[in-house]
């Protein structure tokens, strides 16, 4: 693969790349992508740094001068329409709204039944001992949501932990109560739980389906790199009991929730040092059936012996180029296959609020640990200098919204010019703090590997349009 | 469409914001992904409900 960037000063204006025999352009402030022939590839290479008359001098031996000036012709056109060079929407000086919180991640459980190496809680408990949320906690995060929620009328809450299904009582009780409330208020809940699977019997399961409770169920691939780095707290690996629970939940035939068609599952996994062909891992769980399947890289201390360094990134890069070939073969073949972070709306998708602010931790999204205690998000719970408040009074630090609402990707360094900062909206805060000291200051290979899938994603779309137009 | 430049988009994702902002979309981290922040694969409830 070759990439290429033009830039406007520091600014991105168009990123271009080929990928499997594909020239392909993304113009980065409006959000459009062309495919080019080989002149137009090379035409735009040097559009900017050369007149056109320049270009014609230089290329016009090589494909013919009626060849350039037809090709320059439709980049003109393709500039006037605001398709090509669009300048930047300008947004310098934004801040993300303030006031309304509209997501919720309790930590139900600090507490968990499984021993993941990589935990970023230290084995479910965040640093602290054993602890479940008492429902009371639970139904008082409904009522500062609602509260705190303005005009939003959607509000989603996620159960996390830990593991959340080791406080199940309490799931169900806040889940009742927000139901009720939400009746109530005008508000529309929609609930998630983050688990292990190992508790998914099935009084759970048909609890969840029948009340339209969404599931991210977590299982890593292969029953050896599972089992290496997600084991029961005695050593053995878990992958028996894991996939027995997701096996279980997808066969099991409960009554009909609510609204059929709202909730969603999906496998989610982690790659680490050890599983750096994850590829391998994501095609182990097609091969189980699975359909919706995320697998995302570890979050971990520099220092871990599982965490990956910048000197991974072209073995990784390989990977996602070679699972985005497979799933394109699956989909010719009839058998598609959804990769999280390889779906991407190019006729719609977020809009520009949205893009800019990402996640919205800290000031749209909080997440609450058991003894009421709020964070920006469930990375962030337990970290020095990052406590918000509680539940119990209702009280915000209005620094550490403010904070993180001036987070977006005009403040954050090395954004402004980059062209993926509209797909990525600056990455993850609770990583760049992690690995920079600061929420500020994105963590470097990450968003190598962000843009990498980005790449992907996009050529995903393009082979489908030219799968199309044949 | 042109010769040398085809484009794949039938809008313009980042000029389409017309009366959105509204904020009940879901929250990113809401989502499949709990350890890296993705937005373009979002999808946008009211523009999906136009559609």
């Amino acid at each position: 693969m070759r990439d290429k960037a033009l830039f406007l000063g520091d600014c991105a204006l168009l990123h271009l790349f080929e990928f499997n025999g594909a020239r392909i352009a993304l113009d980065v402030n409006s959000g459009t992508v062309h495919l080019l022939d080989e002149v137009a590839w090379e035409l735009l290479s040097d559009y900017g740094r050369l007149s056109e008359e320049d270009l014609i001098g230089k290329y016009g031996t090589k494909y013919g001068t009626g060849q350039i000036m037809e090709a320059l012709a439709e980049i003109r056109e393709l500039k006037e329409k605001g398709l090509l060079f669009a300048p930047d929407p300008g947004y310098e000086g934004y801040d993300a709204p303030g006031g309304a919180v509209k997501a919720l991640c309790l930590n139900l459980a600090h507490s968990c039944n499984l021993r993941c190496r990589y935990c970023f809680a230290g084995g479910g408990r965040f640093g602290g001992n054993d602890e479940l949320m008492p429902a009371e906690t639970g139904r008082k995060a409904v009522d500062f949501l609602i509260a705190r929620s303005g005009g939003r009328r959607r509000l989603e809450i996620d159960f996390f932990g830990g593991e959340p299904l080791l406080n199940f009582q309490a799931l169900k009780e806040v889940v009742g109560y927000g139901l009720t409330r939400g009746r109530e208020e005008g508000k529309e809940f929609s609930f998630t739980v983050t688990t292990n699977a190992v508790l998914l019997d099935r009084d759970v399961i048909c609890y969840l389906k029948e009340n339209g409770i969404s599931v991210v169920l977590s299982l890593d691939g292969r029953r050896e790199i599972h089992d290496a780095m997600r084991p029961f707290p005695g050593g053995r690996g878990s992958y028996d009991a894991v996939l027995s629970g997701i096996r279980s939940y997808m066969d099991s035939r409960c009554a009909s929730p609510p609204q059929p068609g709202a909730s969603y599952s999906y496998i989610r996994g982690t790659y680490t040092r050890r599983n750096l062909e994850f590829c391998a891992d994501v095609l182990h769980l097609a091969g189980l059936g699975f359909k919706d399947i995320s697998l995302e890289p570890v979050i971990a201390p520099a220092e871990a012996d599982y965490s990956i360094r910048e000197g991974d990134l072209p073995l990784l890069f390989a990977q996602y180029e070679r699972l985005a070939l497979e799933l394109l073969r699956r989909r010719k073949e009839g058998e598609p296959l959804n990769f999280f972070h390889f779906n991407i709306d190019l006729d719609g998708g977020p809009c520009l609020p949205k893009r800019l602010s990402g996640c919205g931790a800290g000031h749209e999204y909080m997440a609450v640990a058991p003894n009421g205690d709020l964070y920006p998000c469930h990375q962030f719970v337990g970290r020095e200098g990052y406590l918000m408040g509680n539940i119990r009074d209702g009280f915000v630090d209005e620094n550490i919204v403010a904070l993180f609402r001036r987070a977006h990707v005009y403040n954050k360094e090395g954004c402004p010019g980059c062209w993926a900062k509209f797909y990525c909206s600056g990455g993850c805060h609770a990583n760049a703090e992690m690995y920079n000291g600061s929420i500020l200051k994105p963590q470097g290979w990450g968003c190598e590997l962000i843009k990498k899938r980005l790449e992907c994603a996009i050529y995903l779309k393009a082979a489908e349009h030219q799968g199309k137009s044949v | 469409m042109g010769k040398h430049i085809k484009t794949i988009n039938t809008t313009q994702p980042l000029a389409a914001n017309d009366g959105r902002g509204c904020g009940e979309c879901q929250a990113s981290c809401q989502s499949a992904c709990k350890t890296s922040c993705t937005v373009g694969n979002q999808v946008c409830l009211k523009s999906l409900r136009n559609k």
